[in-house]
């Protein structure tokens, strides 16, 4: 299966994908003395960092709105320019029906402004318990799943450092830890919490992005996942995502001597008995590399770019199974004056906003889109790019972005109708919370997890590239056969958010891959 | 697409008859003197129909008649037929000709045997794959990405197994004119009534044979035809017993009998590599990537094989069915999973899996405990086993081409 | 006074298979059951002259063998009988059954799909091979990861030697599967939505969660481990109703010596120098035990039975935040004539069996909704079954019991309490339901007895009407149930013990806890067994 090309490109290593994962990956290969090119569908590079203008005058700044977890190994290894990550750590509103909103202000509610001083307390003992938890599980994030039925000695060593991190707080928080390990957010707040403003937000930031309600049990992963994050040398801190990112990660690209070519996407795989040895473009031009990083979906990876012939039933059964369909729609509202959040400072207006009244509120916003029904009363998280970046819009004007959940992929009716509906029901709700938003309005861009498949290439629109629930996670990230970024494929190698440890702007996946393919164990 | 209601009511008299009869019941039921049946993936099949050991004879010396229908029947067809069958079995489809019969294996991506089978090549493009086990939703799954129809024919489609010395003579007096050309595994089709018969020169006896294959409708006038051209030719009706006999000296196995198939198999340690079951034959490392070949080539080159299945000649004539093998009668070497007396080679023959060093490197000083119950004692005995290469018995009237009458 | 060796608190099936083994090792037992007739929620109760209603749990699987042998259960009176079948009704008319012939049960699912029929044989397997990983932990303590006793040490080397036997793919299979929602496990097989709905029934009985809830593949294994006489993974009905298996515990208990007391209400466990001396029954009587154990749940022993103040705060907090939220109601029903289900064509061996109406995955999810927003359901999920088709010792001839478990049905309505109004609304969602299948179906009924868990809470003592006596999710499994660091029987009361279904391996008329317990107590008093099988080898 060779193609006819006259034209023959030789590589040591092909990445397919110019997200951030697919350039750090990159970046690393090249470091270490290969040629690396990189392939990009699009126009221009940086995934979902990727901003576009939607309307004259205003642009968004991606799909991304937050940064929370940028890994330092990632910005270190990289010399990766972090203008882009300077700003004050943004505060996190949780919005109140009543106009006074409860704020956490350092990193993930370091202190909480707006509460009781005994519900205070309480969150903080309920952090402090989380953010040790979660620092257990990062230990797992930041390095390749073992091999089941393999353990090398450096999984051992790192089981025995997380047990004996376990221990050093005591029994009981080592029992405590097994114990909630896979538990529902919803019972969590519970136990912890009397504020629904607060117990709301946990919910969300459990579900953000996630086909699970707060009650799911196991939905308490997510918040973990969030907690594992840090920014700017604080676990759990965030900024509001402003322009940048995407050139600083092409800049450290091109400074490691990486080819990047845009425009150029990926028609199919080369591969013959089950080894991979280049690709062929749509242009029907071939590249050639012994090593290919996908930093794609991997459903893409493997149903659309490759010969299911190269493949294994059972691998290709495995991938279909993949669950990954978003339940998450992106708004974006060029305004013509800043809104007004009832209750919010102009101060914190630069922070997230976070719309989740209660854990029920999550909760019966997630139920419709189990039987493929958008919620009438979504649940939403709000960031105002253009207070961060004025670039954004005109002076005076201002952005919103939002994402908004639950809005599943697969919509029973269908988005082409569903997409006005939702829009007005989530600017009535907006509405409610910013009165006189809607006379503001320049205009609204609604994205649904369609629109972003389309716009991202990330089939059902979901941005961990499959569904971050326990069974798709460590050895089964994506799928078993998979989960340590080499292939069944021999040569092709996957570096997506779809990957171990999953998605966000983090940047460990292309770490991990890349380090394992340096490593030079053979596929 | 779930059939609609109407459909389904009209099958809800499934449950009448738990036992499916096959299209030729009708005739081995008439001709049936033992009352003797079992259930053969859900159909009522003949263990025996008159007398077990001369059903044998039957094979082996004039011309028998099995019915096969219950074997599991696929069709595959499409443009990528032969690429999908490539991806999916261990041989090389490409070299299979148009007309022509591939015994042949399929593996999960371990490489483990999911069932072995016969590939009939109908046409270049419609293959129909025969095998014991049901497969439909792997075979489906494996159709991602290929541009192929599966659809399962078992109950439509009949099939006749014809077995035996003057099995051809039969047929050229039933009137398949240029019978006589057909080669071994090689395929050709018949008018009968006002349908098609598909018969090819294949058998699970080791002997001159042939299968037929037919639309469920026309099964009993096809019977009826052979009947009448085999009546001066000795032809008998057969049950599994006395076919069973003739594979076990034919050297074949059968799924699930002498080894696990992957998906029955519970316990991680009972499936099996092609290179432990004497299929290494089979997998053709130079063919394009199919199901399983990365870890059957791994397994060869660190040659971590743990199983050989190998043929033995045990002393006595004493059956050794389900006798444990031992090396110097101490050390547990493996497991006999088939054994008859032969009558046609005079031998006490067996299959067994070994593991390996045992059958490998070590193939001398082995033995065979056997277990004989008489009159409610046991005769414990151990025996001297050798090995020796399958088939235990070869008859060149399985080959030759034309054909002998008898 | 008598003082007693052992003081049962609660003649439930469990508190009487820890009673047998105790009495059995020589010990001198005291059952102290605050109803008038023993056998917590294993009981066939006379509601109406002539029949015997198995009024809480209804099916027979769960029972360990080994148990039912070493107590000579048998000899006291238990049969098993096996379901024959089962249907699921469709709202078009027509059903989807199960039967207990292989080539016919594959052929009923061909109806629907060709792919399906065969794919259920390997959705089989691969559910039998997690079953044949877990069923040996059933009787096993579970050990305490943080103990670092070498016992416990040792019982996890066993677990991980155990896991070892699996290949590494299905060790990843494994932790997927306990994870996974029962749902989501059925997409990968099926594509029929009343196979799945069929399928999905083990996974959420007795369950306050949904079938898209992650873990209920986990709980499709609870309820798939059980037996019948070796038939793995099948059900049946104790001849002469649930109660058989309880009368015949409290027969083998007194054959052996043992003492019942019915209508002894315990009021208190008693304490002197933070050690249980004994109980205080309701009228004031007190009696004295060398140990007391407690058949109860973990909430009402703890926060009922014992004083706040003799616990450690960590433990009354986690107590208090055991989950064990009621979903299940019942009604039971006595019918003049068997019902007729026109769908099923005529001498169907379904009626033999179990009986559902819920056929799809959405309507089972959003009875579940319902539950979750505090109301019972609408279109409730019915696990029916009709015991006298095979046992005729339940009823006068011709005349039948029928058992409904419904699913979903909360402890409270909208946070008020239960009132019989809302009762008789429950039952109607159920009876209706079963009358849109089965013409002429209410002017069989007799008599009927509705219980919501405010019924199976006043009656039998479960909190919140949990029939598992705490919800089966991974919090509070294994070496979680029902508290971290005591899940080996003993709690924070030297003397005081567990053996209720709140302990490990759960609930279910299995009897594991009883005799898990049974097994502590004695180690503890460093005295052995008469006879206590270990678990069946799983070859």
């Amino acid at each position: 299966m060779t193609s006819s090309s006259p034209t023959v490109n030789r590589y040591d290593a092909i990445v397919i994908g110019g997200g951030h994962n697919g350039l750090t990956a990159a970046t690393l290969l090249a470091q270490s003395g290969r040629q690396v090119i990189v392939l990009e569908a699009a126009d221009s590079l940086g995934g979902a960092l990727r901003g576009h203008a939607f309307h004259p005058g205003f642009r968004a700044p991606g799909l991304v709105h937050i940064l929370n977890r940028l890994d330092p190994e990632v910005i270190r290894l990289l010399k990766l320019d972090t203008t882009a990550l300077s700003g004050h750590p943004a505060p996190t509103v949780a919005l109140s029906e009543l106009g006074n909103p409860a704020i956490l202000r350092g990193a993930y509610g370091e202190t909480l402004d707006g509460v009781s001083a005994q519900e205070a307390v309480a969150f903080a003992e309920m952090r402090r318990k989380l953010v040790f938890q979660a620092g257990i599980l990062r230990r797992f994030l930041r390095r390749r799943p073992p091999e089941i039925g393999r353990i090398t000695l450096n999984d051992m060593t790192s089981f025995a450092g997380a047990g004996l991190s376990l221990l050093r707080k005591g029994r009981e928080e080592g029992r405590d830890f097994l114990r909630m390990l896979l538990m529902n957010v919803a019972d969590v707040a519970d136990e912890y919490l009397d504020d629904d403003r607060l117990k709301g937000l946990l919910a969300f930031d459990a579900t953000l992005g996630i086909h699970l309600g707060p009650r799911s049990p196991t939905s308490l992963l997510g918040l973990y996942y969030r907690l594992t994050g840090e920014i700017n040398g604080a676990i759990g801190n965030q900024i509001v995502a402003r322009g940048g990112l995407a050139q600083a990660f092409e800049r450290a690209a091109r400074a490691a001597g990486v080819t990047i070519r845009t425009g150029a996407a990926v028609a199919r795989i080369i591969a013959d008995r089950g080894t991979a040895s280049g690709v062929v473009l749509e242009t029907g031009e071939t590249l050639s590399a012994p090593v290919i990083v996908s930093a794609i979906h991997p459903q893409a990876t493997f149903l659309k770019l490759t010969d299911t012939a190269e493949l294994g039933t059972g691998f290709v059964r495995a991938i279909g199974n993949i669950r990954s369909r978003g339940n998450v729609a992106k708004l974006d509202l060029a305004l013509d004056r800043l809104p007004d959040f009832t209750g919010v400072s102009r101060a914190d207006l630069s922070g997230r906003l976070v719309l989740a009244r209660s854990i029920d509120h999550v909760e019966t916003a997630f139920n419709p889109a189990k039987y493929g029904a958008f919620s009438c009363d979504p649940v939403m998280e709000i960031t105002l790019p253009s207070l961060s970046d004025p670039s954004l819009a005109p002076p005076g004007a201002a952005t919103l972005s939002a994402l908004v959940q639950f809005a599943p992929y697969a919509l029973k009716t269908g988005w082409d109708s569903g997409r006005a509906e939702f829009l007005a029901i989530i600017l009535e709700k907006l509405e409610h919370y910013a009165p006189g938003l809607g006379n503001s309005v320049v205009a609204a861009s609604l994205m649904t997890p369609v629109d972003i498949e389309a716009r991202y290439h990330m089939p059902g629109g979901h941005w961990h590239h499959g569904e971050l629930q326990a069974d798709q996670l460590l050895v089964n990230r994506p799928v078993n056969q998979a989960a340590g970024y080499a292939t069944p494929l021999k040569g092709l190698y996957l570096a997506s958010a779809g990957a171990h440890p999953g998605g966000g702007i983090s940047g460990l996946p292309g770490l991990l891959a890349a380090r394992h393919i340096l490593s030079g164990e053979k596929p | 697409m779930i059939p609609d209601v109407t459909l389904r009511r009209s099958r809800q008299a499934h449950i009448a008859t738990p036992r499916l009869e096959t299209p030729f019941h009708a005739r081995i039921a008439a001709l049936d003197e033992t009352n003797d049946w079992y259930s053969w993936a859900g159909y009522k099949a003949a263990h025996s129909v008159f007398d077990e050991e001369l059903e044998y004879f039957a094979i082996r010396s004039t011309a028998a008649l099995f019915d096969i229908s219950p074997m599991v029947k696929y069709r595959i067809s499409g443009p990528d037929a032969e690429r999908y069958l490539n991806r999916l079995t261990l041989r090389d489809v490409a070299k299979l000709k148009a007309h022509r019969v591939q015994y042949t294996a399929w593996c999960d991506d371990h490489g483990h045997v999911l069932d072995d089978g016969t590939l009939f090549r109908l046409a270049p493009d419609t293959f129909r794959l025969c095998c014991q086990e049901r497969h439909l939703p792997w075979l489906l799954d494996s159709a991602i990405g290929f541009d192929v129809e599966i659809a399962e024919e078992t109950t439509e489609i009949a099939g006749l197994a014809l077995q035996g010395p003057t099995s051809f003579a039969v047929l050229a007096n039933a009137g398949f004119d240029g019978i006589e050309q057909l080669k071994p595994f090689q395929i050709a089709e018949f008018s009968h009534d006002d349908t098609r018969v598909t018969i090819s020169r294949t058998g699970f006896t080791g002997d001159l044979g042939y299968e037929l294959f037919v639309p469920a409708g026309a099964a009993l006038s096809l019977w009826d035809r052979l009947w009448m051209a085999g009546r001066n030719l000795g032809i008998r009706a057969i049950g599994y017993a006395a076919l069973n006999r003739t594979r076990i000296e034919a050297g074949f196995i059968v799924a699930n009998a002498d080894f696990m198939t992957a998906e029955a198999a519970l316990r991680a340690d009972r499936a099996r590599l092609p290179d432990e079951i004497g299929l290494d034959w089979l997998v053709d490392a130079e063919k394009p990537f199919f199901n399983g070949r990365h870890a059957i080539l791994e397994a060869r080159r660190n040659q971590s094989l743990k199983y050989i299945l190998v043929g033995l000649e045990i002393e006595g004539n004493i059956p050794a069915e389900g006798a444990i093998v031992y090396h110097r009668k101490k050390h547990e070497a493996g497991l006999v999973s088939a054994a008859i007396w032969s009558p046609l080679a005079k031998r006490n023959i067996a299959i067994a899996t070994l593991e390996r060093p045992y059958g490998s490197r070590i193939v001398d000083d082995l033995w065979v405990e056997i277990y004989a119950s008489r009159e409610l004692q046991y005769q414990k005995m151990m025996k001297r086993a050798t090995i020796v290469p399958r088939p235990f018995i070869k008859l060149d009237r399985r080959t030759a081409t034309p054909p002998g009458l008898f | 006074m008598k003082k007693y060796d052992v003081v049962m608190i609660g003649g439930g099936h469990n508190g009487l298979v820890a009673a047998c083994y105790l009495q059995r090792a020589g010990l001198d037992v005291l059952v102290l059951e605050k109803n008038d007739w023993v056998g917590g929620a294993a009981t066939s109760r006379e509601m109406t002259p002539g029949f015997l209603y198995s009024n809480c749990s209804y099916v027979c699987s769960l029972f360990r063998p080994e148990i039912m042998r070493d107590l000579e259960l048998p000899k006291h009176g238990l049969q098993v009988i096996a379901y024959e079948g089962g249907a699921v009704f469709t709202r078009d008319g027509d059903y989807l059954a199960s039967y207990r012939d292989h080539d016919s049960h594959r052929r009923e699912f061909a109806r629907y799909s060709k792919r399906d029929a065969e794919a259920y044989e390997r959705y089989a397997r691969d559910v039998t091979r997690q079953c044949r990983f877990i069923q040996p932990l059933l009787m096993r303590t579970a050990p305490d990861p943080f103990s670092f006793k070498p016992r416990d040490l040792a019982e996890l080397l066993y677990l991980g030697r155990k896991f070892g036997d699996f290949s590494a793919h299905d060790m990843a299979q494994t932790l997927r599967f306990w994870t996974m929602s029962i749902s989501d496990f059925l997409d990968e097989y099926f594509e029929t939505d009343v196979i799945k709905a069929y399928l999905a029934l083990s996974g959420i009985i007795g369950t306050a969660l949904g079938p898209m809830s992650p873990g209920t593949a986990y709980v499709l294994l609870h309820h798939y481990m059980g037996e019948v006489d070796g038939s793995v993974g099948a059900w049946g009905y104790a001849r002469g109703g649930m109660g058989a298996v309880t009368q015949a515990l409290a027969s083998s208990f007194r054959a052996s010596g043992g003492t019942i007391r019915t209508g002894a209400d315990v009021e208190k466990v008693m304490t002197r120098s933070g050690r249980a001396t004994g109980v205080r029954l309701a009228d004031g009587e007190e009696v004295h035990g060398g140990l007391v154990v407690s058949n109860a749940d973990v909430k009402r022993t703890f926060l009922k039975l014992v004083d706040e103040d003799a616990l450690p705060e960590t433990f009354v907090h986690r107590v208090k935040h055991f989950k064990m939220r009621g979903s299940s109601g019942k009604l039971n029903i006595a019918l003049d004539s068997l019902p007729e289900f026109p769908a099923l064509p005529t001498g169907s061996s379904c009626i033999r069996g179990d009986m559902h109406f819920t056929d799809s995955m959405e309507r089972m999810e959003r009875a579940y909704d319902d539950w979750k927003a505090g109301h019972f359901s609408a279109d409730p999920f019915v696990d029916m079954v009709i015991p006298t088709t095979l046992d005729p010792t339940m009823a006068p001839p011709g005349k039948h019991f029928m058992s409904c478990f419904v699913q979903y049905c909360p402890p409270k309505i909208d946070g008020e309490d239960w009132t019989d109004a809302d009762r008789d609304a429950f039952a109607e969602t159920v009876i209706s339901q079963i009358a849109d299948y089965s013409p002429g179906f209410r002017d069989r009924i007799l008599h009927m007895e509705v219980r919501t868990p405010r019924e199976i809470e006043a009656e039998v003592g479960l909190t919140e009407g949990n029939i598992f006596q705490g919800e089966l999710t991974f919090d509070q499994l294994l070496f979680n149930r029902p508290v971290p660091g005591y899940a080996q029987y003993r709690s924070p009361v030297p003397g005081l013990y567990l053996c209720g279904s709140s302990t490990h391996p759960g609930g279910g008329v299995m009897g594991a806890p009883g005799r898990n317990a049974a097994a502590e107590i004695l180690r503890d008093l460093k005295r052995k067994p008469n006879q206590m099988s270990p678990a069946h080898d799983v070859i």
